[in-house]
């Protein structure tokens, strides 16, 4: 199984530099979860992961090969969950979930999506039309897309807003299950979700101008154990 | 299925259910052209002269109508993002929504444009050219339309925009669809007229969807 990283990473936003110099890596089974303020970068630096953004610098790839020279293995590999829940009002939750198994290459949608729904413990809104979906359940059919169309790296955009608590231990669940399967995963997150052996990534660190501003005992020290994992 | 026709499917059944974009373009179409003889006064000569110019006008305004929502609310929920994340390429996806467009807005203003033309007494011998140009123009409206939408995106006021922007490319489409079924009704051949029509869909097939996905492209970013 090959490893994503990004090496020398710069993202402007607007006329902002949001962050310089970043590194990551992701093993197989391996998770990355990124910290920092508001306004870090968090939600950018998954955007560029995703593809959606085009980094100013730096590089991002599989194994060494560069997504911007093979976009269509990197958006096979990708399944990204934002903000927005990409909910279709009239459809009903299990057409809405189909549509995007079918648009993955899924060869039984249908199938695929009530499984899903099962899996996040919510098959009873399958034909429930989008519009009279909680805002908890709309999240919930927005990550049963991670398993109604499966893809080896997860990026999650703050997952768990909306969820209760019942539904966030259900979601702790999947991951774990996703990475013993070799799977890679990287959430921002402002509560906590548990990720046991997980990696975290600081963005404030790579906030341009820090170096001035904090000194430079920071330098090379990008990475932190999380210690603790059962 | 395959990915492209999922899209086209799903746009559809969208467009069906909320039921609203398909019926406001053909009634827009309708109403617009039965304006004209109360405006112009009830003289059958003077209609049947402006009638080709008349029903097309309208088909290009009422193709205008909905166009604004064509990538809109796949950009507010979230799904465009997803969609250029997708296997399918995003000039593929931009095609098969406006191909879903086309269907939905389109094909009822080919089948309500021979009775319009009878309402202004449209010379019997413009029927057929009439509904071969709008054949033919229909889908360059949708096409040219969807460039605009995607460019518009995120615009405030991006209706009245996207009308500013996309009605003067529309003008080729008019002079030739209106200029063949005058040459029909005066017993010329509508020929070089439909050529040239199908040139302009030719080329608008393939650079329409790159260009949209293009600019969707910038939107998502």
């Amino acid at each position: 199984m090959p490893v994503f990283a990004g090496s020398e990473l710069t993202c402007l936003r607007g006329d902002r530099l949001v962050f310089t110099g970043l590194e990551f890596r992701i093993a197989p089974g391996g998770a990355l979860v990124l910290l920092g303020p508001n306004g870090s970068g968090k939600s950018s630096l998954l955007r560029v992961m995703a593809g959606l953004l085009k980094p100013l610098r730096g590089t991002l790839g599989w194994d060494g090969v560069s997504v911007a020279d093979d976009p269509d293995a990197h958006r096979a590999q990708v399944q990204y969950v934002g903000h927005l829940d990409a909910v279709k009002p009239v459809l009903t939750a299990a057409e809405n979930l189909a549509f995007w198994a079918a648009l993955a290459g899924a060869a039984d949608p249908a199938a695929n999506a009530r499984a899903a729904l099962d899996r996040l413990g919510v098959p009873h809104i399958a034909g429930v039309p989008g519009r009279y979906l909680s805002a908890g359940q709309k999240r919930r059919l927005n990550l049963a897309r991670l398993l109604a169309a499966p893809a080896t790296l997860w990026l999650l955009d703050e997952p768990t807003v909306a969820l209760d608590r019942a539904a966030i231990a259900l979601f702790e669940g999947l991951i774990a299950e996703h990475r013993a399967q070799g799977g890679m995963v990287v959430l921002s997150t402002h509560t906590d979700i548990a990720t046991p052996g997980g990696e975290n990534l600081h963005l404030d660190e790579f906030a341009p101008y820090a170096d001035e501003e904090a000194g430079d005992e920071e330098v090379g020290d990008e990475y932190e154990e999380e210690g603790a994992g059962p | 299925m395959s990915r492209f026709l999922r899209l086209v499917a799903r746009d559809l059944r969208l467009s069906l259910r909320q039921g609203s974009d398909a019926t406001i373009a053909v009634m827009f179409f309708v109403l617009c052209v039965v304006l004209f003889p109360f405006g112009v006064g009830p003289e059958p000569n003077i209609l049947a002269r402006i009638a080709a110019g008349v029903i097309w006008v309208a088909a290009l305004l009422a193709s205008l109508l909905s166009l604004e929502r064509l990538f809109q609310t796949d950009y507010e929920d979230g799904s465009l993002e997803l969609l250029s994340l997708s296997p399918l390429p995003l000039e593929a996806a931009v095609l098969a929504k406006t191909l879903a467009h086309w269907l939905v807005t389109g094909v009822p203003l080919i089948v309500a444009a021979p009775l319009l033309a009878v309402l202004l007494n449209m010379d019997a011998q413009g029927f057929g050219v009439l509904v071969l140009t709008l054949t033919l123009g229909t889908p360059i409206l949708s096409l040219i339309g969807a460039i605009g939408a995607a460019l518009t995106l995120g615009a405030r006021r991006g209706g009245v925009l996207l009308s500013l922007l996309i009605l003067p490319l529309y003008i080729p489409v008019l002079i030739f669809g209106a200029g063949a079924i005058d040459a029909a009704i005066n017993g010329l051949t509508p020929r070089p007229h439909l050529l040239l029509l199908a040139g302009i869909l030719a080329a608008a097939l393939p650079l329409a969807p790159w260009a949209g996905a293009a600019a969707l492209r910038q939107a998502v970013e």
